[in-house]
């Protein structure tokens, strides 16, 4: 097996499916001979030609409408949107078409599209370039939205997005694109998109979070495990439809939850899996369901950067309020 | 060059030093925050180098007591030429408390100063289109003798708020200047895969005003497309898209490296239209940038940097608290 970034199981996930299906396409600004900004498409162009791997003019709202033509065609593009903070500027291709194309054509029309795009704090990037704004398409029935933790996970559930039949938003901290390696086969292999996964097994709290969270979690697991505390950590990876079994079979299992989440506080994933957990397993908890979460403010600035994002401080303080309850 | 262009166009000896003298401080400052930024002081670049002629020439032919401009990120010199000062800029490369545009809570070059009637941009590019469009409507509803200037790249006339904003601003007969800077590149991508128009200038026809290419290396080509476009803003004429063509000689940003999609071939020879060279060729020629002058002029340029270099690397971040304000009204 291969030790890589998870930038680099990023590319190789494409790179296996352009291979494995040619009505896979991929573009976006600046992914063609520059391999996008952050290199995630890098030497793409060069080996499957300019037709299947391209740039496109400055323009998101064109990129998303683009792919909705080419995918009514049978194609499945995999565009890029530079900075997810950019998805203002096409929201409604995401949110208004390629998400109710299937319900509005009455199962005729569909959009297999994958949407790549970097997001996410903690590294000196300012608002826009740092937001986690996942919540304002996860609040949308019709298109899945994957955040992955792990380079494994990267890979597997990029090819399984994009295998998908339905839109996918395919979420890339970029925190994690080249913090750490990690195993991943060179062969394909896929990752069922409605399954949350187990990262730690425990058995007195369940701390629940997605992309970078994800390794606060465990860094906070590892910490209170001195101290005898056995947290249990679960990775949401598709963050809308979430697998609430998953989450219910771990309630039942440690009565006393903390939800993680990078973003802002008022709406968001994290409220969605409190509700879900309250509605269904209420009588297994001991405590209130606690969340971790940034401030209700627009993205700090990056000098107040690290206060401003939840950390695995954070998350065992409330592990403790939970456990004391 | 003859010495009468620039008295054709009414500018005087001193007028046109101090043209050149605000591009060479956007220049130097600009040089600076690239070494800065080497060595590890300043987050991030995003540069106004091989663009100051279009951004200082324009900015000289508007009312800089009275209009309106909204910049975007290469506009150094356009904030300079508006009463940015050097230090006020250095503070923003290096995110500081004081940084009067942002509080170092947006990158540098995300220019706003309210009491220079610059507007506050921001990331998505091409935002500010309608947003001096509405400052522009502003204008012309309360019957005030200023124009609104924005700017923007060539790529980012791409963007859905261009047309939106310009066709608005036709429609309504505003007094809006759109000056794209067009330098050849976005980011990676040129303008021949960016545009299938010849010219920028050509998307005027669609909005019903007048569509200009004029060289963005010379500053007085520039002066004069933005001066006639300002005096038919200011008669009720209407807006203008100006197209001031030069070429981006940095890589895109301190994060780009431009190797990857351009030969050094070309920025080469686009360094030898460099208007910083030009335009002092031209005024030495004229006898208005005598060796005198111009020793002075870079021994006061090069104190201003270092002053405003050294204010604002000692000066004080903000708190972590200030993260938690601006949200809502308090
Ligand atoms: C809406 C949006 N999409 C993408 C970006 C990322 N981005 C920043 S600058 C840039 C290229 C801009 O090119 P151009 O308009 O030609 O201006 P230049 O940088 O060349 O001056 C891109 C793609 C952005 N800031 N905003
Ligand atoms: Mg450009």
């Amino acid at each position: 097996m291969a030790q890589m970034t998870m930038i680099q199981a990023i590319t190789d996930a494409m790179r296996t499916e352009l291979k494995n299906d040619e009505n896979v396409l991929v573009f976006g600004e600046d992914v063609g001979q520059n391999g996008g900004v952050f290199r995630a498409t890098e030497g793409l162009q060069d080996e499957f030609g300019e037709e299947r791997v391209f740039d496109t003019p400055l323009a998101e709202s064109g990129i998303g409408g683009l792919s909705i033509g080419l995918a009514l065609q049978g194609y499945r593009p995999v565009p890029e949107i530079q900075f997810f903070g950019f998805v203002y500027e096409v929201m409604d291709s995401i949110n208004g078409q390629m998400a109710r194309m299937r319900y509005r054509s009455g199962g005729t029309h569909t959009s297999p599209i994958t949407i790549r795009s970097p997001f996410g704090g903690g590294v000196h990037t300012p608002e826009l370039h740092a937001d986690s704004l996942e919540g304002l398409i996860a609040q949308q029935p019709g298109i899945k939205v994957v955040i992955p933790s792990t380079p494994y996970d990267a890979k597997g559930l990029l090819i399984s997005s994009i295998r998908d039949n339905d839109p996918v938003l395919f979420l890339e901290h970029m925190k994690l694109y080249r913090s750490f390696r990690g195993e991943v086969p060179e062969e394909e292999y896929t990752i069922d998109l409605s399954k949350a996964d187990v990262k730690r097994e425990g058995k007195d709290v369940t701390l629940i979070a997605y992309g970078a969270m994800v390794h606060a979690s465990l860094k906070a697991a590892e910490e209170m495990e001195k101290d005898g505390i056995n947290a249990e950590v679960i990775d949401l990876r598709t963050v809308s439809p979430i697998d609430i079994d998953t989450i219910v079979e771990s309630v039942k299992k440690t009565n006393r939850v903390v939800v993680v989440q990078e973003a802002q506080r008022q709406a968001g994933v994290a409220a969605n899996v409190v509700a879900e957990i309250q509605e269904r397993a209420i009588l297994h908890l001991e405590a209130p369901v606690l969340r971790v979460t940034a401030p209700d403010t627009v993205y700090s600035f990056s000098a107040a950067e690290e206060v401003w994002l939840p950390n695995h401080k954070d998350i065992i303080e409330k592990v403790n309020q939970v456990l004391n309850f | 060059m003859s010495k009468e262009r620039h008295e054709a166009l009414g500018l005087s000896d001193d007028q046109v030093l101090e043209m050149f003298k605000t591009m060479l401080l956007a220049r130097k400052l600009d040089e600076r925050m690239w070494l800065l930024n080497r060595a590890g002081k300043i987050p991030f670049v995003i540069s106004c180098q091989g663009q100051e002629a279009a951004q200082v020439g324009a900015s000289f032919a508007l009312d800089r007591d009275k209009d309106y401009v909204a910049p975007y990120y290469r506009d150094m010199g356009v904030v300079l030429a508006f009463g940015m000062t050097a230090t006020e800029l250095m503070l923003s490369g290096f995110a500081k408390a004081e940084d009067p545009n942002s509080g170092g809570r947006q990158m540098p070059g995300h220019f706003g100063q309210k009491k220079n009637r610059i507007l506050t941009g921001s990331s998505p590019v091409t935002t500010q289109v309608p947003h001096a469009v509405g400052v522009a409507l502003a204008a012309k509803m309360e019957k005030k003798d200023f124009v609104s200037f924005v700017t923007l790249g060539e790529g980012s006339s791409n963007q859905g708020d261009f047309h939106e904003g310009l066709n608005f601003a036709g429609v309504h007969k505003l007094p809006v200047i759109t000056m794209v800077e067009n330098n050849k590149y976005a980011i990676s991508v040129p303008i021949e895969k960016q545009i299938a128009s010849k010219n920028v200038s050509d998307r005027a026809q669609g909005y019903g005003m007048p569509g200009i290419t004029v060289d963005g290396n010379d500053p007085l080509a520039v002066y004069e497309a933005v001066k006639d476009a300002r005096e038919r803003a200011i008669n009720g004429e209407g807006p203008t898209l100006i197209e001031a063509v030069s070429y981006r000689l940095t890589a895109h940003s301190s994060d780009d490296d431009d190797r990857q999609y351009r030969e050094s071939d070309e920025v080469e020879e686009a360094k030898q239209k460099d208007s910083i060279i030009t335009f002092a060729a031209y005024l030495k020629e004229v006898g208005i940038l005598t060796e005198e002058v111009e020793k002075e002029l870079n021994q006061e340029i090069g104190s201003i940097v270092n002053e405003a270099t050294d204010y604002a690397e000692n000066a004080p971040y903000a708190d972590p608290e200030d993260a938690l304000k601006y949200v809502y009204e308090e």
